[in-house]
Parts: C-alpha cells; sequence; structure tokens
C-alpha cells in the first residue's frame, strides 16, 4: 500500500515537474520585434578561443568580430573585391612603395575616444609583433616603417613592391592603441560593441550609436556556439537560432530543403579539398602519374555522393571568388582510359601501390574510399593510413613524410603555396616559382592577375595536387531573414545588414 | 572515529595526488602538440619552436609537472595554452550549470529508483516484478547521448514543448528559461542513473526480505510493508548508501557527457574543447575537478555509513 503511494507520488513528481518547464514560451530563444529593433541569433561551430586574431583566437573570432566589431583600413567583401573602410583615400608612390593613407574624419572607438593614425599604427604593428600569432604575419613582412605625420594621415614604407598589400591590409583590425587587454575585451570602431561573452555559450553584440557609417539594421546579435552539429540544427529547427553561418552536415540539409521557413543559399567558399602528392617522392615526382591520378578520379561523382547538388569542381586551386580564377576542370578531366595510357607512358603499365595518409573526419575517411575505389580500375592500389589531425601536422605538414595525403585548404589566394618548393606539396616549378614572385611585385592588379592565371595553368597541367571539389558555403536561415552574407569569405559573417520581419 | 577520519582523509589526499600525477603523465603521453592547434597553417618551425617555448612545453616532464604541482599548492590551475585565460575562473563560470544539472539528475534518479527497485523486490512474484528488471536492464544498456537525442526529438522537435539545447546568455539571470534548458538533460542523466540505481535497490531489498529478522517480524503478525519499514529499510540503507555516493559521482560525469549533446556551457563542453585542442591545462583543472568531487563524495559516503551503523566503525578500527 504504501509502496504503491511512494510510487504514485514520485510519478507525479516528474510529471509536474516535466508540465511546469513545458509552461514557458515555444522553447523559441529569439527576441522579439523586427526590423530594426530585432536581435539576430546566429547559430555556429566556430566559438572564438579568445577575442584576439593575432593571440590564436581563431576562426570564430574573424566571424564574430570582423566588420563588426573593428575595422581595418580597407574591407574585403562577401563578393572577394576590396573596399576602403577606415581609409578615405590612399595614394601610392611611382615606386609602389610608399602607401600614403587618409582616414575618414569623425570615427570613434566604443569607448569614446577618436580614431587617430597611432591607432592604425597599432594595428598593424600588433600583426607584425615578434609574440604574433597571426597567420596574416608573413605577408605584412614587407612593412619597413609606418609613419604618422598627422592625427588624420599614415604613411607605410614597404621594402618591396606588394601588390597584395591593400587587400592584406583588409584583415589588420584597427585597435584603440590604449587598449589593454584584448582577449577578453574588445574596442574597435565597427557599428557592433561587444556585449557579453559566456563562454561555451554566447557572444553578444549591441549596436554602437556613435557608430561613423551607416548604422547596423537590427539592434543586436547573439552568437550561439555548439560543438554538436546536430544540436545546431535543433536549434534552427526550435527558432532558437535565425540562422546557421556554415552548414557542415549535408545529412541535416534535407530537414530544411523541404521547409518553406527556411531557406538555404548556396555560395562560394574557398574551401578546397585536395588530394594533395608529395612531389618530391617516386612514383609522384613524375608528371605523368600525377595527371593519370587525377585523370581516373571522377570528381563530379565524388561530390555527389557527398554534398549532393552543393559544391563545385574547380580544377585548381583557385576557387572563384579569386580574382584569377579559371574554369580549369576540362585539364586532367575524368578519363581512365588515358589514365592507363600515362600510366603506360611513364613505365608503369601494371600500376602501383601507394600509402594515403587520411585525416580520420569528415569528409576524409569517405572520400578515401572512394579514390581507393576509382583507383583500383586502373590497376593502382590504395592503402589506406587513417591518422588524427595532430598526427597529419607533425609527419605531413612538418617533416614531409608522406607519399599522398588528402587535407582541405580554407583560405583565399592560396595558389601562392606552389610558389615554394619547401611548402609540403614539394612542388618545384622554377617557372612558376618566379611567375608567383613576380606577381607579388607586379605594377598593377591586372598584371598580377595575368602572372598568377599562368602560373596556375602550368600547376593544373602538371597537376601538382588533385583538386577534388570545392566545398559549397551553404548558410540555412529562418525565411524571415535578409541581408546576410551568403559567401562568408574567410569566415567573415557581417551581421549589421541583416533584418528580421 | 577520530582514528579513521584521519585515516581516511590521509587516504584521500594520497589518492588525490595520486590522481593528479597519473591525469599529468597520461595526458603527455598522448601523441600531438597544443603548439600546432595555435598556429595557423603556413606557420614555420622557427615560429612553431617560439610558440612551444612560450608555452612551456618545450620544458622536460619534471619541470612542467613541478610547475604545475607548485602552481596548485597555492590554487592556480594554470593559465589555458589556447585562450591565454586563467583556467579557475574559467570552472567556476561552468559551475552554475554543470552542479544544478548533477543535483537535480541525481534526486530525480532516487525519487525513481528507490520506489520502483522495492517493488520490484517486493513483487518479484508478480509479473511486474520481473518486467520492472528487465526494464532497467536494458536501461543500463542505452547510451546517454543516445537517450538524450531521442529526448529532443520528441520534445523539443516533434512536440515543442521545451528547448532542444543551449543555454540563455544571461543564465540564471532569469530562472525559468535556465531552468527549461535543463528539464531534458536532467531526465536524461536521471533515466540512466535510475536503471543502474534500481537494481541495486532491488538486490539490497531482496536481500534484507530474506533475512532472519523480518521473518521474525511477520511471524510475530507485522504486515509485509510494517516489516519492511521498522526492520527492513534501515538494513537496507547500509549497502545503498555507498552505492548512493558512487551514483553522485557517477551523475557528475554522466552530465559532464550529456553537455555536449544539449549545447549547455558546463564542464563537459569545457573539457571536450580542450582535449581536442591538447589543452593540457585546462584538461588537468577539469579532471582534477572532477576527480576531486568523486572522491570528496565517497569520503563523505564512507561516513555517512558508518554513522548509519556504528558496526562498520568498529569494524574498520580494529
Amino acid at each position: 500500500m504504501n509502496v504503491r503511494k511512494l510510487i504514485t507520488a514520485s510519478l507525479a513528481l516528474v510529471t509536474a515537474a516535466g508540465l511546469l518547464a513545458a509552461c514557458g514560451d515555444d522553447g523559441g530563444g529569439s527576441s522579439g520585434g523586427s526590423g530594426g529593433t530585432a536581435t539576430i541569433q546566429v547559430g555556429s561551430q566556430y566559438e572564438p578561443q579568445n577575442l584576439d586574431n593575432t593571440a590564436g583566437g581563431g576562426q570564430g573570432v574573424t566571424e564574430a568580430l570582423n566588420g563588426n566589431v573593428y575595422e581595418g583600413l580597407f574591407k574585403l567583401t562577401d563578393t572577394g573585391t576590396v573596399e576602403p573602410l577606415l581609409a578615405k583615400s590612399n595614394k601610392v608612390s611611382d615606386d609602389g612603395l610608399t602607401y600614403t593613407f587618409t582616414l575618414q574624419p569623425d570615427v570613434k572607438f566604443h569607448s569614446g575616444k577618436a580614431l587617430t593614425s597611432a591607432d592604425v599604427k597599432a594595428g598593424i604593428e600588433r600583426v607584425t609583433a615578434d609574440n604574433s600569432k597571426s597567420s596574416r604575419k608573413s605577408n605584412l613582412e614587407v612593412v619597413k616603417s609606418i609613419a604618422t605625420p598627422d592625427d588624420a594621415t599614415v604613411v607605410v614604407t614597404l621594402s618591396s613592391r606588394s601588390i597584395s598589400f591593400i587587400y592584406n591590409l583588409s584583415y589588420v583590425w584597427i585597435v584603440n592603441s590604449q587598449a589593454k587587454d584584448y582577449t577578453t575585451t574588445a574596442d574597435g570602431t565597427g557599428p557592433y560593441k561587444l556585449g557579453q561573452w559566456k563562454r561555451g555559450s554566447t557572444l553578444t553584440l549591441t549596436k554602437f550609436d556613435g557608430y561613423w557609417g551607416t548604422p547596423a539594421k537590427n539592434a543586436g546579435v547573439v552568437f550561439h556556439y555548439f560543438t554538436d552539429a546536430t544540436a545546431l540544427n535543433n536549434a534552427l529547427l526550435t527558432n532558437a537560432v535565425d540562422v546557421v553561418t556554415s552548414e557542415q552536415s549535408p545529412d541535416a540539409l534535407a530537414q530544411f530543403s523541404n521547409n518553406s521557413s527556411y531557406k538555404i543559399t548556396n555560395g562560394k567558399s574557398t574551401t578546397k579539398l585536395l588530394l594533395a602528392f608529395n612531389d618530391k617522392v617516386a612514383p609522384f615526382d613524375k608528371v605523368e602519374v600525377r595527371q593519370a591520378v587525377s585523370r581516373a578520379i571522377d570528381d563530379k561523382k565524388l561530390l555527389n555522393s557527398i554534398w549532393g547538388d552543393y559544391g563545385t569542381p574547380i580544377g585548381s586551386m583557385v576557387p572563384p571568388t579569386d580574382p584569377w580564377y579559371e574554369d580549369l576542370t576540362t585539364v586532367n578531366a575524368y578519363d581512365p582510359a588515358s589514365a592507363k595510357q600515362l600510366l603506360a607512358r611513364a613505365g608503369l603499365p601494371n600500376g602501383f601501390s601507394f600509402t594515403l595518409d587520411t585525416p580520420n573526419y569528415d569528409p576524409h575517411p569517405t572520400a578515401a574510399t572512394f579514390l581507393k575505389s576509382e583507383l583500383a580500375k586502373v590497376g593502382i592500389t590504395v592503402t589506406i593510413n587513417t591518422i588524427t589531425a595532430d598526427q597529419w601536422y607533425t609527419k605531413v605538414y612538418q617533416k614531409h613524410d608522406f607519399t599522398a595525403t588528402m587535407q582541405e585548404h580554407v583560405n583565399d589566394r592560396d595558389v601562392v603555396f606552389y610558389g615554394n618548393p619547401d611548402f609540403y606539396f614539394g612542388y618545384d616549378n622554377k617557372q612558376v616559382t618566379t611567375e608567383i614572385n613576380q606577381a607579388e611585385q607586379a605594377k598593377t592588379a591586372d598584371g598580377q592577375t595575368a602572372l598568377l592565371k599562368q602560373a596556375n595553368k602550368t600547376i593544373a597541367e602538371q597537376a601538382a595536387s588533385d583538386w577534388l571539389y570545392l566545398y559549397p558555403q551553404i548558410v540555412v536561415a529562418s525565411a524571415k531573414l535578409s541581408g546576410y552574407p551568403v559567401n562568408g569569405l574567410n569566415a567573415q559573417f557581417f551581421a549589421y545588414g541583416i533584418v528580421k520581419s | 572515529m577520530i582514528r579513521y577520519l584521519v585515516r581516511r582523509t590521509a587516504i584521500l589526499i594520497g589518492s588525490l595526488f595520486f590522481a593528479a600525477v597519473a591525469l599529468f603523465v597520461l595526458l603527455r603521453l598522448l601523441p600531438g602538440d597544443p603548439a600546432n592547434a595555435l598556429l595557423p597553417v603556413g606557420a614555420t618551425p622557427e615560429q612553431i619552436e617560439a610558440a612551444r617555448r612560450e608555452l612551456g612545453t618545450d620544458a622536460s616532464l619534471p619541470a612542467q609537472f613541478g610547475s604545475w604541482l607548485h602552481d596548485l599548492a597555492t590554487l592556480d590551475l594554470g593559465t589555458s595554452l589556447i585562450s591565454t585565460l586563467p583556467v579557475g575562473p574559467e570552472i567556476t563560470a561552468r559551475l552554475p550549470v554543470t552542479v544544478p544539472l548533477t543535483l537535480a539528475a541525481f534526486v530525480l534518479a532516487v525519487l525513481v529508483a528507490v520506489p520502483v527497485g522495492v517493488l520490484a523486490a517486493a513483487r518479484a512474484d508478480r509479473w511486474y516484478g520481473p518486467v520492472l528488471n528487465a526494464i532497467a536492464q536494458l536501461g543500463i544498456a542505452v547510451p546517454a547521448f543516445w537517450l538524450g537525442l531521442l529526448l529532443v526529438t520528441v520534445f523539443a522537435l516533434r512536440l515543442r514543448v521545451l528547448p532542444a539545447g543551449g543555454f540563455p546568455p544571461d543564465g540564471w539571470g532569469d530562472p525559468g528559461p535556465a531552468a527549461q534548458a535543463l528539464v531534458l538533460p536532467v531526465v536524461t542523466v536521471a533515466l540512466v542513473m535510475s536503471a543502474s540505481l534500481i537494481r541495486y535497490v532491488r538486490t539490497a531489498t531482496l536481500e534484507v526480505l530474506g533475512a532472519d529478522h523480518l521473518r521474525t517480524a511477520r511471524a510475530l503478525g507485522a504486515s509485509p510493508v510494517q516489516a519492511m519499514v521498522r526492520h527492513g529499510l534501515r538494513n537496507a540503507a547500509v549497502p545503498v548508501i555507498s552505492v548512493l555516493a558512487m551514483e553522485l559521482a557517477t551523475t557528475f560525469l554522466g552530465a559532464v557527457v550529456v553537455e555536449s549533446v544539449f549545447a549547455l556551457p558546463g564542464l563537459g563542453g569545457l573539457l571536450v574543447r580542450a582535449i581536442s585542442q591538447h589543452d593540457y591545462p585546462v584538461i588537468q583543472g577539469v579532471m582534477l575537478v572532477s576527480t576531486a568531487t568523486v572522491l570528496v563524495v565517497g569520503f563523505l559516503g564512507d561516513l555517512a555509513q558508518r554513522v548509519a551503523d556504528p558496526r562498520l566503525l568498529r569494524r574498520g578500527a580494529s
């Protein structure tokens, strides 16, 4: 009798707890309001490590703060063009070594301090400093000196011509030179100021009323961070977030594509999946062998099996948003018959065997299995060696101890890696190296583009690597949302144009 | 009692030290280098060396261990290699999620397990006794993250009565949404925990039910329930207390596992991320706090047991 009562009571308690919890709203975390009063809830898998992009803050810090909280002298737009931002005008000397920038007037930091040339100098020097961990550090090594003749003028002198200098400046945050702590606080000139950062959970940006440019079209943004892709998609399905900046799970797309409450955009990423050969090691030191392998793999079929209708075959290292892009998918295109001929010509009529070092996370294991079966058809035997990201970094990237590997390269404008024979690809073509170096010294953007196009063509023809496909950049958003960036170049996510109806 | 306390405390401190050494050594045996996680692709060997020097991972293992112990002695858990932020505050910031989650799940698990376990034992001769036991068996085999996903699908995605995950940006500032965010994780952990608890309670109850003093009480005219309440429960309680202490510790670890399914900013999320980045100070900090919690709870459990049954104390002291 008592036992039964006890059970009834505890069951009632559990039910009551459940009901009580259910009494709230429909699980939505989305703040109310629309138009300029709405707060946009953004879902992402890239939480910043800290808030400093020169101290290992990671991809997440670029996504949340670049262009939103911090601004540069220039900005890289979502379509891949470079536009002036805090630089009102710039003059380049005839020898291409001296850049004179005039700053936008009346720009204020979130703390209230006015922007001066000293802040620009501090921003550039933070990237080039000894302890800087910025991935752009080597690009700015050409900076010889920075002078600040007055508050509104910055004069940068380079040690050699650098046509990419303006583009590289789009990654340099202009910071308050008097700021002390960059890792947990932020003081930029952008349309949003940093609100609260709840580590492991959310980062809040609020509209900055003193912004010098066009103000943000919403009241603020909350970035919600997830380590698990399923949890992130569930948050979108339950309206806890309004938009997912970069969908990483192809399998999750079906639940959004058949639903009119969501919009999927198929943007252009800069992330390439590479079958990278060690071009210094037999048999991949032979151009014919590399070409044969490239022609034996049906890239389109691979892309389709992983991403369905999303993603793009590109046939080279250059993504469509780079100025020197050309469709090179017809170079070394899928053609198993000619692959066999090439192998015979290389003295390997019966094929050969090699080990493929494959990172253990998606999509590499799946892609490796696909490659193995494709290459078996032309007599090449692949042994798949699955390794962790760390092992990859040490074994392949640092020690060059590999025959072939698979890896994704995320940056734009990174075809220049093929100009460096010491890079892990081991691609060593004097002509290409010269072209890539000359491109950086070019006097005009057109000159640079022509040289890089030429270099890229050679690299593609010689099958320096096999560029399997370009990842899609998929943004999934509530149908009520508009004005969000779709390409997310270099992980930037400009939030100021987003409107919620 | 005092002798026992002193000895037990010494064991506790010794275990903690041993755990610290084991943690430190095991972590360093893992392949990989935190400098890699910190630097972008394109970093030169010089940059990698510089990063190692800066992180202190270029020093010898004994030197690294020494400085870690030294910091620990002053309650300083060090600085994250990746975020460059101090580990101590990072951990305390996560406790407002993990601690309520653990305690609520534990209480709920006990509330479910005790009556069900007693019933499964007392009614072993009816059809539902064995059925309850079988369900508990099944429950032990179910992984917590899978159960979590299932509950999310039903209650969050289908019925839309509860959030699928996440935690409000202002934390417990507004207790309503915060409590709501914890309902599914709590139920997930509690269900998994109660499954194993039910079997302990059932076994303990069966043992007591078959005991001589209970049969005597029945012979003297007490009803089964009266006999159970007056003479049985107290005797069944002793083994159950030690199990409860163990279960509380397990619940804590279960909570840490389930946090990533529900995107909760607790210790679990911190740990998962730190492991993927080889962030030694953070991993060590979280593991040490977890290990200490488990050991202290076990210690308190032992004490409670001896208070409930003083005979154990005499046995322990002899």
